[in-house]
């Protein structure tokens, strides 16, 4: 991480890259290097977010009217359930990690490769696997238990294949697991020479935080749906009221994984920001140990707040107290996030490239999911909004609006060290418009909806909620496209797009001072670490 | 080899001079072995994760119901539990000799430990379908054949204690089966003279594995057999 | 009445003004943050805009004293959410002492209620304005929760025990009951509504209700036809506990635990007898699981209560997992925040 651009001047495109080192199907599936296990990853990752959006887009349709018209409710109840569960396991909860991180840890810390090549290759059968008995389960009709699987509804009353969708969670869980504990591995004892904790890039500290909370968080969802598995084939009434188990104890299980689940979606998009926040600014991080230290305290304090579910629930009034106050706890660091990243761009040479747009984005939205998260954090204000659609939009600006225009972001931003090629400008940009306009006339309305009282996973509901319903999916249409078009301008850059230099960006970052598409083993020579990261400026000030 | 933190290494997987357990994106051996040694103990953390939400499922029923499931536990064959117990720890001897001769480098006695461990874990669950089939014989696996024995106002606690025990000891039988499959593998790369005193990693990482699963049967037995057998 | 783009839900309930008052708190605060956080990358966006290909900024030293401050800051506010939320939280648990009560069986896919004199509805509710209501709320199959927007109230409703939400109406009118809780195929079906209606209007539906048997007196039919009259008696014969003068006493345990008798007891003691068994009692009752519906249990405990000499139907005990509601509590001393 010299302190210095480099020239443009190295061979544009090297001879041997990992892309056409080898060729053919063998060399794919059988691949351990982390670069193509990355590209699996994004293959599969982009057939789901497709396959969970047609989902999406049924929804909306159906909602286009107050009656319950074009689906049946049983097929509604399938469509959102499938919605969830393609959405959360399939799609968010891998992509950052398993595509970008997946490609730039190794390279973030001058590595050859993740400290267990051939476990990283199985995290993604094993991630196959699960997404096939899933998608069995899809193709057979669907599972109707919304993707919370609350008993007893999952294990005595719903429809449908809740057991292969259940054992295809437990599955994926799996690849998530060791995804997880191989970034750790890796963080820990692959680190190059010179490179210590604190000249580490923030994506690499916010993957390091998802990791633990991977690690840490779903071997308890894989034991719960166990557990409904169990309940459901064998009868064993784990949860079952009649023998006196407690269905809300489910809950409980679901949650604490499900909880900080949601972090390991966001945290490696905060990751990726951190990232092209400061490229995109020629700035460095302001408030470096900030940042990093703000990802590991949301990764530890989302292990505290799983109650905040379950106001409603009957649970003490003193348990949702605690809860509520601990909620509140874990918004603090994110703030930070949001503050320092504003703070970086504060006098800095601000492009505006696609994945700046993107970060631009990102924070708007982030802080408005953020913050409509306190409104459920607060206890009295809580009990209303409770399993609204205010829900539903909030974590939609965190997930959507947050950890998707993050990864999409990052993908722009990273586009031309993957692949060798530059995407057409002009098209992304516009299509980062069309998302950010589409995304914000989908869910905006759900905010009003959801204070009006209209419950989620309502397949026909009052007709004075019509017109905001038909806003969010006019919205929904429009953000429609705007994923397709990047898809369309990918793929096309691959054949057609212009060589990409080694560092387009004039990044001080560590995986752009290899080549583009870099060779196998990442480095031509192991590089040595002697500076501080997103040091671009040779002299700096104090602010404030 | 004067220095083994830099050994040189070559294209994928087949060093060019060097050891041939030198993986190509190592730097040195120490750092591989560092790698597999935080690996495993982070695996270990995910497994404790795992059983961990059953232990909390059954101290809070427990709590919930003391008096039924102190009933129930006295449907338990202590005898056959007490056995196992002893196989299991027994079979933690074995494994650790194993890895012990693999350390010393004394490869002729890594098979015979090794098989030693597997036939006790045979052992083990042998015993365990012993005890199985006899709860199954006697309608104590919850479900629509389920019949409670003792007095009938424990009937519906008790049932939510055999479906836990069930799922805890299945769940554990499961991680049994599990490492026989790896201690074959291990019998086997044995055989082909893999193992030396240099690197073993593989038998020590799965003898870690398998003291983790006796370990978790310390836990069980007691809470399963044990505990509340003599309230009244 | 409704305007085809409703913006705000109607405030119907003495705590609906409260959570309003809280909501704007919240969105003033929400929307100042979005808006400096939305305008500061704007104005920096175009203000240090890049001008040449070449420029490098200088680079910043970070600053204690600002990180500082947008740390405690934002802590500082959010733990005015925190209190104020509580707060109401707090109250929302309490229902007063005078509350009539309600007692609702959720199932798939309806809502039944009965009025502690007997009337019986199904998926529509009759309220007084200016009383009021708690409601004690169970369900024969899954989760399901009440909703009611117009009051701001929602609790779910669980299967295998009890749970209490209360509410005072404040506006006559017809208001929507939604189940919230996602519970199978025609969740969204599960609707109904409530009619808040004026208090003579309300005496006068409620005496136009034919064939009504209050709760209690249901529950005592039920006592005799299960025969728990053999067992449960007051002479020397009896091998139950007493259930005379029971409710809302302390009850001493077999384990030395001392528990207080309240709905969610006498449910479980029914349902799960062998959970808390009473001190002194030999572990003989069978469990009534499956042999009497939920509504038959409500009317049991609905007996089991009147046996109880209690100053009028105002002493209501407090109800099951929830705190005691707060002596003298009238809902007039609502007072805001």
């Amino acid at each position: 991480m010299a302190a210095e651009f480099i020239p443009e001047a190295e061979p544009l495109h090297p001879r041997d890259n990992y892309l056409n080192v080898r060729y053919g199907v063998g060399s794919w599936l059988l691949t351990r290097d982390h670069k193509r296990i990355a590209l699996l990853y994004l293959a599969s990752i982009t057939f789901f977010f497709f396959l969970g959006g047609l989902f999406a887009l049924l929804i909306r349709l159906e909602l286009l009217t107050p009656g319950g018209d074009l689906v049946q409710s049983e097929t509604y109840n399938k469509l959102f359930t499938m919605h969830g569960v393609v959405m959360i396991f399939f799609f968010l909860i891998p992509s950052i990690p398993a595509v970008l991180g997946n490609f730039l840890i190794p390279m973030m810390i001058g590595a050859k490769d993740l400290a267990f090549p051939r476990l990283n290759l199985l995290s993604w059968y094993i991630y196959i696997v699960g997404a096939a008995f899933t998608m069995w389960a899809v193709v057979h009709g669907g599972v109707d238990t919304g993707w919370t699987f609350y008993t007893p509804l999952s294990t005595a009353a719903a429809n449908g294949h809740v057991v292969a969708t259940a054992v295809g969670i437990f599955i994926t869980g799996f690849s998530s697991i060791l995804t997880g504990l191989n970034f750790i591995v890796t963080i820990h004892t692959m680190r190059a020479p010179g490179l210590t904790w604190f000249r580490l890039p923030l994506f690499v500290w916010s993957h390091y935080a998802t990791s633990l909370i991977m690690v840490l968080g779903t071997p308890v969802i894989a034991v719960t749906l166990l557990m409904v598995g169990v309940e459901r084939i064998f009868h064993l009434g784990l949860f079952d009221p009649a023998l006196g188990g407690d269905p809300v104890l489910f809950q409980h299980l679901f949650w604490f994984y499900s909880h900080p689940a949601v972090y390991i979606m966001i945290l490696p998009a905060m990751g990726v920001i951190s990232e092209v926040v400061t490229t995109f600014s020629r700035k460095n991080i302001f408030g470096y140990r900030f940042v990093a230290f703000a990802s590991v305290a949301i990764a530890v304090l989302g292990f505290l707040v799983w109650g905040h579910h379950m106001f409603v629930s009957g649970q003490s009034v003193y348990a949702g107290m605690i809860f509520s106050l601990l909620s509140f706890l874990v918004a603090i660091p994110s703030a930070i996030k949001v503050f320092n990243w504003t703070a970086t761009m504060y006098r800095g040479s601000i492009s505006w490239r696609t994945p700046m747009l993107y970060a631009f984005g990102f924070i708007g939205l982030f802080t408005i999911g953020g913050l409509t998260g306190l409104f459920l954090a607060t206890l009295g204000v809580d009990v209303h909004v409770h399993d609204t659609y205010f829900i539903v939009a909030h974590f939609h600006y965190i997930m959507v609006g947050g950890a998707i225009m993050g990864y999409l972001g990052g993908m722009h931003y990273w586009w031309p060290k993957i692949s060798g090629k530059m995407y057409p400008e002009g098209w992304a940009r516009f299509a980062a418009l069309i998302v950010f306009i589409g995304f914000n006339l989908t869910f905006f309305p759900q905010f009003v909806l959801g204070y009006l009282g209209m419950p989620r996973r309502y397949h026909a509901y009052p007709p004075e909620f019509q017109v905001l319903n038909v806003m969010s999916t006019a919205g929904a249409s429009v953000l429609g496209v705007g994923y397709v078009i990047p898809m369309i301008y990918f793929a096309w850059s691959m054949r057609y797009g212009k060589n990409a230099p080694a560092n387009p960006w004039r990044s001080t970052g560590l995986e752009w001072q290899t080549t583009s598409p870099p060779p196998t083993e990442n480095f031509p020579v192991p590089p040595v670490v002697t500076s501080e990261p997103y040091v671009y400026a040779t002299e700096s000030e104090v602010v404030g | 080899m004067a220095d083994p933190r830099r050994l040189p290494h070559g294209e994928d997987g087949g060093p060019a001079t060097g050891p041939g357990y030198l993986q190509h994106h190592f730097e040195s051996l120490v750092q591989q072995k560092d790698a597999s040694s935080l690996g495993m103990w982070l695996f270990l953390v995910t497994e404790i994760l795992f059983f961990g939400g059953l232990f909390l499922v059954y101290t809070i029923y427990r709590w919930s119901y003391p008096l039924a499931f102190a009933d129930a536990s006295r449907h338990m064959d202590v005898r056959l539990g007490t056995t196992n117990t002893a196989v299991l720890i027994i079979s933690s001897l074995t494994m650790a000799m194993a890895v012990h001769s693999a350390a010393a480098g004394r490869r002729r006695l890594i098979i015979p430990f090794l098989a030693a461990t597997m036939l006790l874990g045979t052992t083990f669950l042998g015993i365990k379908a012993i005890e199985y089939t006899e709860h199954i014989r006697h309608h104590l696996f919850p479900g629509p054949w389920f019949h409670y024995p003792g007095p009938q106002i424990h009937a519906r606690p008790a049932e939510l204690f055999f479906s836990l025990y069930f799922a805890m000891t299945g769940l554990h039988a499961l991680h049994m089966v599990i490492g026989l499959g790896i201690l074959s593998v291990l019998v086997v790369q044995s055989r082909r003279g893999r193992y030396t005193g240099q690197w073993h990693t593989p038998i020590e990482m799965s003898g870690l594995y398998w003291h983790f699963v006796d370990i978790v049967w310390i836990f069980l037995f007691p809470l399963l057999y044990l505990i509340g057998r003599h309230v009244h | 009445m409704r305007p085809d783009l409703p913006l705000f839900p109607s405030q119907a309930s003495a705590m609906a003004p409260h959570v309003d008052a809280l909501y704007f708190y919240l969105l003033a605060v929400s929307a100042f943050f979005s808006l400096l956080i939305a305008i500061l990358v704007i104005f920096f966006a175009i203000k240090f805009r890049r001008r040449s290909e070449d420029e490098v900024p200088v680079g910043n030293e970070g600053s204690l004293k600002l990180e500082l401050a947008w740390t405690v800051i934002p802590l500082l506010i959010t733990m005015t959410f925190f209190v104020w939320g509580a707060k109401l939280y707090f109250r929302m648990n309490r229902p007063p002492n005078d509350a009539t009560q309600i007692f609702i069986v959720g199932k798939q896919w309806m809502w039944k209620l009965q009025h502690q004199d007997g009337q019986r509805e199904i998926n529509e509710l009759h309220v007084p304005v200016g009383t009021p209501v708690r409601l004690t709320m169970t369900s024969e199959d899954v989760i399901h929760s009440f909703f009611i927007p117009a009051f701001r109230m929602k609790m779910d409703v669980i299967p295998g025990r009890y749970t209490q939400q209360w509410f005072r109406a404040t506006t006559p009118g017809d208001f929507h009951i939604f189940c919230s809780q996602y519970c199978g195929t025609k969740h969204s079906a599960m609707i109904g509504t409530v009619h808040v209606m004026e208090p003579t209007a309300f005496q006068a539906w409620l005496s136009g209700g034919s064939g009504s048997e209050s709760l209690a007196s249901a529950g005592s039919k039920l006592f005799q036809q299960h025969a728990c009259n053999t067992c449960h008696r007051n002479d020397s014969q009896a091998r139950g506990p007493n259930l005379e003068g029971l409710f809302g006493k302390p009850v001493q345990l077999q384990n030395g635990q001392t528990v207080t008798a309240d709905e969610q007891y006498i449910r479980e003691s029914i349902l799960m007898p062998s959970a808390k068994m009473v001190a002194g009692y030999q572990p003989i009752m069978p469990t009534f699981q499956g042999l009497i519906s939920e509504e038959g249990i409500l009317q049991l405990v609905a007996y089991i209560r009147s046996l109880s000499p209690s100053p009028g139907s105002a002493a209501a005990p407090s109800p099951g997992g929830m705190a005691p509601p707060v002596k003298n509590s009238s809902p007039e001393r609502e007072a805001p925040k």
